[in-house]
C-alpha cells in the first residue's frame, strides 16, 4: 500500500528527520494561505499523487508570489497527473502540499527496501541524489552505499555512520546524517513498511533535510497497523482494482478485452500466459482463492464486469477439496444472478470434473466448456474475434 | 522414496482444533499421513479427532515423538508457531498460512539460523499448499487423488498451477516422488535450490519440474546451482509473461521489482544456464513425457 509523500514526512517527523516547513491544501485559496503563512520567498507546490517522477509531468512547480501559488494550484487540482509510473490514465490530483524552497548545497539519495535474497532490510544511499535509483546504479554505481541490518539486533550506529561517510559527508553533518538514517529506519521497522526512499535528501545550511519522501507498506501487516490503513487514498487506485478489493478479491486490471477468474495465484497468472500466447489480451488477474462458493464466483462475475472494455470471460477453476459439481452449481447460481451477457468460456478441472461439465451443459447451456488450459485459451480468443466482427 | 515426507513420518498439526485445521487434519488422515496429534494452546490435555491435543510443540514432541509439524495458525500469530516448532526440535514444518507480515518472516529465519545446521528445522512455506508423497503422505490442503504416485519431483510456488502440473502428468502416466510447495511470500523457508538439492540426492527421483513465477531472485539462484551440480534433467516453467512491473499478482512475493525477476528474464536465464523451459501451462505433461522419453534413449 502507498501513501502521498506529505504523509510519509508526518510519520518521519514524529522520528525526529528534519524536512522544509509545508502544509496542505485542497483549493487555490489555501495553498495561497499556506504560502504566506510559511513565509519566505519562494515556495513548492506539489502534487500529491500516489507516484515518482512528478516534477517532469508538471507536478512540482516553483513560484515566486502567492499569486503564482494560487494559479498553480488552480491549475493543478482536478487534473490528472501523468507520469511514467502512473500508466497512460494518470492520477488525480486532490490535494497539494505547499513547502518553503531551502538553498541546496548536496543532493543525496537515501532508500530501505526489503532485500529478499539476504531477507533483512537493506539500506542504500547515494552520493548522486535527484535522480531514480535505476539511473543512479545505471551512471554512477561507484557512488551506492549498502548496509544490511541484521533482524535479530536491528541497525547499529555504525552502520548509519558508515553511510554517512560513505556520501561524503564530514564534521557535524556526519551525526546529522546518523540520526536520520536511523529514524527512517526506525519508521521502516515500526510501521512495517516495504520501501522507504527519500530522493532527494539534502544538505542545506549545515542541515540534512529531506525534500522529498515516499513510503510503501506491507499489506499483510496491516491488521497491527491500523494507523497506516487510514492513510489509504482510494483516489489513487485503480477503481476496479478498490471496486474487488472491497469485496476481499485479489485483483489486478490489465488493458486487454478477455476477463479472468481463476482459483489460485500461480495458475491465474499462467492462465494469463496462455490467453497472451493464443494471440489474446487478458483484462484483468483475478484469484478467487480457495472455496470458490458460489457467492464468491458471484462477486467475482461482478468484480470483472466493472471493465467496460471486457468482451468476453474465461473462467478456470482447479477444484481440489471442493468438487467440480459444486463449482459447476456456483457458476449457474452466478449466471443467473449477475446476468453475463457476453461469450463465457468454463474450464474446470481436478475432482468431479465430467459431473461438473455435465451440469454446465444441461443449465448453462450458452457456456462454452473447454478441458484444458489451452482449449481454454483458445476459444476466448476465438470468441473474442467473432464478438469483434459481428461488432 | 521420497524427500521431507514418507508415510512413517510422525505429524503434528499446529492449530488443530480451529475449523481449518480440524478439516485438513481429517483430509490427511484419511489420505494415510501419520497424523499423532496437534498443539492448541489452552486446550492441552482434551481429544481431538481420536488424537491427542497438547497446549505446546514441546509438549507433543516429548508424548508423541513427532517429527513434522504442519502450521495453519492465523497471519498474526504464525510466526511465533513457527519458531515454538524450530525450538521444540521438529525437524520438518509446513506453514500453510497466507498473509504473514515479511518482517515477521525475517525474524523466524533469522531464529532458525541459532541452531547448529544439522539440527535446524527444515520450512517450507509460508502460504503454500504443503508437500506429499503420493500413496504415503500429505502435510497440506491439496487433493490427494490427482497425483499419482512415481519418479518425478515437482517443486513450485503456487498451489493450484502444481495441480495442473500433476494432473497432467497423471493423464500421461508420469508419477511423482514428491511434491513440495514452497509458497508464495517474499520471505519463505526452503528455497528452490534448497529442495533441488534434496531431489539430487534422492535415489527415487529421476527428474524435476520446478514452477516459478514472477520476482525475487530464486528462480535465477536455483538454476545456476543445477547448472554446476545437478545430474538429473530439470524442467522449468515460470508464470507471469503478463505480469505488469510493479504490480503485485495475488502473492505477495509475486512482483517484478528488480532486474531479473520478470518472467521473460528468468526463463532467459533458466535456458541459458542448460534447463529444459516448460514453454506455456498446458505443457506439463508433454514436456516431462519428452524429456523423460529422451533420456531413456539415451541410455
Amino acid at each position: 500500500m502507498d501513501i502521498h509523500e506529505y504523509q510519509a514526512k508526518e510519520l518521519l517527523a514524529t522520528h525526529g528527520i528534519r524536512m522544509p516547513r509545508g502544509g496542505l491544501a485542497y483549493s487555490p485559496e489555501q495553498a495561497a494561505y499556506r504560502a504566506t503563512e510559511i513565509g519566505g520567498e519562494a515556495w513548492v507546490v506539489k502534487a500529491q499523487v500516489h507516484s515518482g517522477a512528478r516534477g517532469k509531468a508538471g507536478g512540482i512547480v516553483l513560484c515566486r508570489t502567492d499569486k503564482e501559488v494560487a494559479a498553480a494550484a488552480e491549475k493543478m487540482l482536478g487534473q490528472k497527473l501523468v507520469t511514467h509510473q502512473t500508466g497512460p490514465g494518470g492520477k488525480l490530483i486532490n490535494r497539494l502540499y505547499i513547502e518553503e524552497t531551502v538553498p541546496i548545497e548536496k543532493e543525496l539519495y537515501l532508500g530501505f527496501v526489503l532485500d529478499r535474497k539476504e531477507e533483512r532490510i537493506m539500506i542504500v544511499a547515494s552520493s548522486s541524489g535527484g535522480m531514480e535509483i535505476e539511473q543512479i546504479a545505471e551512471d554512477e554505481p561507484d557512488s551506492l552505499v549498502r548496509a544490511s541490518v541484521d533482524p535479530g539486533l536491528g541497525m547499529q550506529q555504525f552502520q548509519a555512520r558508515e553511510i554517512a561517510f560513505g556520501l561524503g559527508l564530514d564534521g557535524a553533518l556526519i551525526g546529522k546524517a546518523v540520526d536520520t538514517i536511523l529514524g527512517c529506519y526506525r519508521v521502516f521497522r515500526d510501521f512495517d513498511a516495504s520501501m522507504l526512499e527519500i530522493n532527494p535528501l539534502v544538505v542545506s545550511k549545515g542541515e540534512v533535510i529531506a525534500l522529498d519522501a515516499k513510503m510503501s507498506f506491507d499489506e499483510n501487516a496491516l491488521f497491527r497497523r491500523p494507523e497506516i490503513s487510514e492513510l489509504r487514498d482510494k483516489s489513487q487506485e485503480d477503481a476496479r482494482e478498490t471496486f474487488a478489493s472491497d469485496r476481499g478479491l485479489s485483483y489486478v486490471g490489465l488493458d486487454g478485452e478477455i476477463g479472468c477468474i481463476i482459483n489460485g495465484a500461480g495458475l491465474a497468472m499462467a492462465t494469463l500466459d496462455m490467453i497472451k500466447i493464443e494471440g489474446g489480451e487478458p483484462a484483468n488477474f483475478l484469484d478467487i482463492g480457495g472455496g470458490a462458493s458460489p457467492e464468491r464466483v458471484a462477486k467475482s462475475f461482478r468484480a470483472v464486469l466493472q471493465d467496460k472494455n471486457v468482451k468476453v470471460i474465461l473462467v478456470n477453476i482447479f477444484a481440489g477439496i471442493n468438487r467440480c459439481d459444486w463449482v459447476a452449481e456456483g457458476v449457474v447460481k452466478a449466471i443467473e444472478e449477475v446476468g453475463v451477457d457476453m461469450p463465457l468460456i468454463v474450464r474446470l478441472s481436478g475432482t468431479k470434473v465430467e459431473e461438473g461439465r455435465a451440469i454446465l451443459r444441461e443449465k448453462a447451456p450458452h457456456v462454452i466448456t473447454a478441458e484444458t488450459l489451452k482449449d481454454a485459451a483458445v476459444a476466448a480468443v476465438a470468441a473474442l474475434k467473432s464478438t469483434q466482427k459481428a461488432a | 522414496m521420497s524427500i521431507l515426507l514418507n508415510k512413517n513420518t510422525p505429524v503434528i498439526v499446529q492449530g488443530f482444533t480451529g475449523r481449518i485445521g480440524t478439516f485438513h487434519a481429517e483430509e490427511m488422515k484419511a489420505y494415510g499421513t501419520n497424523v499423532v496429534g496437534g498443539v492448541t494452546p489452552g486446550k492441552g490435555g482434551s481429544s481431538h479427532l481420536d488424537l491427542p491435543v497438547f497446549n505446546t510443540v514441546k509438549g507433543a514432541v516429548a508424548e508423541t515423538g513427532a517429527e513434522a509439524s504442519i502450521v495453519f495458525v492465523p497471519p498474526p500469530f504464525a510466526a511465533d508457531s513457527i519458531m515454538e516448532a524450530a525450538d521444540a526440535g521438529i525437524k520438518y514444518c509446513v506453514c500453510i498460512t497466507d498473509g504473514i507480515p515479511s518482517q515477521d518472516m525475517m525474524r523466524v529465519k533469522r531464529y532458525m539460523r541459532r541452531y547448529r545446521r544439522e539440527d535446524r528445522m527444515i520450512l517450507t512455506g509460508p502460504n503454500c499448499a504443503g508437500t506429499i508423497t503420493p500413496g504415503e503422505a500429505m502435510m497440506g490442503i491439496m487433493p490427494g487423488s490427482i497425483y499419482m504416485a512415481g519418479r518425478v519431483g515437482i517443486v513450485g510456488r503456487s498451489g493450484t498451477l502444481g495441480y495442473e502440473a500433476a494432473s497432467q502428468m497423471k493423464a500421461r502416466g508420469i508419477g511423482v516422488s514428491t511434491s513440495v510447495g514452497i509458497g508464495g511470500d517474499p520471505i519463505n523457508g526452503f528455497s528452490f535450490r534448497d529442495v533441488l538439492e534434496l531431489f539430487e540426492a534422492d535415489p527415487d527421483t529421476d527428474a524435476v519440474v520446478m514452477i516459478g513465477e514472477i520476482g525475487g531472485p530464486q528462480e535465477a539462484e536455483a538454476a545456476e546451482w543445477a547448472r554446476a551440480h545437478m545430474k538429473k534433467p530439470l524442467m522449468a516453467y515460470v508464470a507471469g509473461l503478463s505480469a505488469p512491473k510493479g504490480k503485485r499478482m495475488g502473492h505477495a512475493g509475486a512482483i517484478v521489482s528488480a532486474f531479473g525477476e520478470s518472467a521473460q528474464e528468468k526463463v532467459e536465464i533458466i535456458r541459458e544456464a542448460g534447463h529444459t523451459i516448460i514453454p506455456h501451462p498446458a505443457a506439463f505433461g508433454e514436456t516431462v513425457e519428452s524429456v523423460l522419453s529422451g533420456k531413456k534413449v539415451a541410455a
